[in-house]
């Protein structure tokens, strides 16, 4: 059994939870694998952003189990979560508005990059060496993101599609293991969404990570996800290879209607 | 790397304005032609500059409305000019001063960490009003306390004098509402402006940090500060606390700029706190040179309006809403771009060395 789990880089056992009288996601279970990119779809209201505030430790659940890697991170705090190796985006953008695109990233360069707020305050000591590690990483990890001549601006000005791909590079940059993307094509017009597939890609590739993506744009699903699983009112509906699951008759149903 | 330079010339344009402040002062020191009035504002001038940039910390970069900042001034007057009294001359002036500030500092930052773990768990109004509450406590704590040192230790009592049970070589420190008296008077415009430049060097510094991005980012998304790993109280109790100790700073430069302490409503009470809000928000929250600016013109200003006798407070109250539109009124603003780059446009483009600034696009 043990061994069987060791295969999973993300195991989740029989989730629930429940808002008052409402049983939101009702026991849920998925495993992904090792840099796999894996889809989580089902409409409106089926429970999927409830999924990832689980999974980040926003909600806990009532019940079941989350594993990453081997570790149990069942009941953890979100910023905990982070630090094991789950980041995130969010379905309605969540930048530092004020800060300035580099600094977006930065932020999320914190955790790995230390000094102590001594050196903080009298730039002595570490600080100067640390803050040019800092900014060459985040320069890299904007320029994946073709953000580098946006790198002063404001992550208000920039434009929405920009907006999501910063979101994407500030949840890298805290170097996960697992990346959840929240509806990252949600607003986009059909060539940015073909340049966001080519982005997640590239990322599955270049960082070596593993994917889980809420999305209901069907062309971007079936393009890239390996795996899906389909999510109505709190339950799973179906889960397999992503063509399988697409032709499964309860899933046209569920999204159609009869 | 432009923003950085940016950051980079905006600190030393805010430096070299304290600094060209400070030889103007001096030079009217030196030929004479300050009024004595004006020579009596100096050094409240610098305690009102270094409390402006130490709420802004609080509302400006991290974001939470803070309404006692008096409070913490008050501990850091009170703890230092304690230390005053029972050094007395046994050290030079110098010294005495230099530890007052590190005692000062340090007494209203464990303050602001104690008072900040609780309040720090609220949100907008409330927080506003709670931290109102414990600046009222403070002093009023401070109002009511007896303190005495004779050869036994330190003796401390809420009731009277006598309730101290001073022995014969004992000697009264604080005599509640009348507070503490015979102090050394030893705080100069000088040592004012480096406690100041040593205030905005910590600010400055802190804002350019990992830890300065925290709280800003705690500041903008809590939610999203989180998602990164960032333990966002943490963030806001280190600026918070950081924010009292700079305010006991104030606190020291205030105490030892006079006689006689006493906690009154006027100096340590919510007006006082609500005075220093107002240098933040008309400076422009988060703008550590607009509201040291603003502290400059609203310590000034009443002083010099002394001759419209009666008007004064009218005066007083169409200045502040005359800066408050010229700042945040959005014709205005936009008026002000305008004019800015109709004067300004040419000398830029021409520092830019041709290139025109990524931003304009």
């Amino acid at each position: 059994m043990a061994e069987n789990n060791e295969k999973y880089l993300l195991d989740v056992s029989n989730i629930s939870i429940s808002f008052g009288g409402l049983k939101a996601v009702d026991d849920f279970s998925i495993k992904i694998k090792k840099n796999e990119l894996y889809g989580l779809i089902g409409p409106n209201g089926a429970g999927k952003t409830t999924v990832f505030n689980l999974l980040t430790g926003v909600y806990k659940a009532d019940t079941g189990f989350i594993r990453l890697d081997g570790q149990d991170i069942t009941g953890k705090k979100t910023t905990e979560i982070n630090k094991t190796g789950i980041a995130r985006t969010f379905q309605n953008i969540r930048l530092f508005n004020n800060l300035s695109v580099i600094d977006n990233v930065k932020v999320g360069l914190h955790e790995k990059h230390r000094y102590s707020l001594f050196e903080g305050i009298t730039h002595l000591g570490k600080y100067g060496r640390v803050e040019k590690e800092i900014t060459e990483k985040a320069y890299e990890l904007i320029k994946v993101f073709e953000l580098q001549d946006f790198a002063d601006f404001k992550a208000s000005q920039l434009p929405y599609g920009k907006q999501r791909k910063l979101e994407i590079a500030r949840a890298l940059a805290t170097d996960p293991k697992l990346i959840l993307l929240d509806e990252p094509a949600a607003g986009m017009n059909p060539q940015e969404t073909q340049e966001l597939m080519d982005t997640i890609r590239f990322v599955r590739d270049k960082f070596d990570m593993t994917v889980l993506l809420i999305e209901h744009d069907m062309k971007l699903v079936s393009g890239i996800c390996d795996r899906l699983t389909v999510l109505n009112f709190g339950h799973m509906l179906a889960e397999g290879d992503t063509k399988e699951v697409l032709n499964d008759p309860k899933v046209i149903k569920a999204y159609l209607g009869d | 790397m432009n923003m950085k330079s940016k950051k980079i010339r905006s600190n030393i344009i805010t430096f070299g304005l304290v600094i060209v402040f400070y030889a103007v002062m001096e030079a009217m020191l030196v030929t004479g032609s300050m009024s004595s009035l004006m020579k009596g504002l100096l050094v409240p001038l610098c305690y009102y500059m270094i409390l402006a940039a130490s709420l802004n910390l609080v509302v400006g970069i991290s974001g939470e409305l803070s309404l006692g900042h008096a409070g913490f001034m008050c501990i850091g007057a009170f703890s230092s000019a304690v230390f005053a009294r029972m050094v007395g001359d046994s050290i030079p002036g110098g010294a005495e001063l230099f530890i007052s500030v590190l005692i000062g500092a340090a007494f209203a930052a464990i303050f602001g960490f104690l008072i900040g773990i609780p309040v720090l768990r609220l949100r907008g109004d409330y927080l506003a009003i709670v931290t109102l509450a414990f600046g009222e406590i403070i002093k009023n704590v401070i109002n009511a306390v007896y303190l005495g040192v004779d050869s036994n230790g330190v003796h401390v009592s809420l009731k009277d004098v006598k309730s101290l049970g001073l022995l014969d070589d004992g000697e009264v420190i604080i005599k509640g509402a009348q507070g503490i008296g015979n102090l050394p008077r030893n705080a100069t415009f000088t040592i004012g402006i480096v406690l100041l430049l040593i205030t905005l060097f910590i600010i400055t510094n802190l804002v350019n940090s990992r830890q300065g991005r925290a709280i800003m980012s705690s500041r903008d998304n809590r939610i999203a500060a989180e998602s990164v790993g960032l333990n966002v109280s943490e963030y806001k109790l280190t600026a918070f606390v950081i924010s009292a100790a700079l305010a006991g700073v104030a606190g020291v430069l205030y105490s030892h700029n006079l006689a006689n302490l006493q906690a009154t409503s006027k100096n340590f009470g919510y007006n006082q706190s609500i005075l220093i809000l107002v240098f933040v928000v008309l400076g422009g929250i988060g703008n550590i040179r607009g509201s040291l600016i603003a502290a400059l013109v609203l310590t000034i200003l009443p002083e010099k309006l002394r001759f419209f006798n009666d008007y004064r407070m009218l005066i007083y109250a169409i200045v502040l809403i005359v800066m408050m539109i010229m700042t945040s009124a959005p014709k205005v603003v936009a008026w002000r771009k305008m004019v800015a780059e109709k004067y300004f446009k040419k000398s830029r483009e021409t520092e830019a060395g041709g290139k025109t600034d990524a931003k304009e696009v």
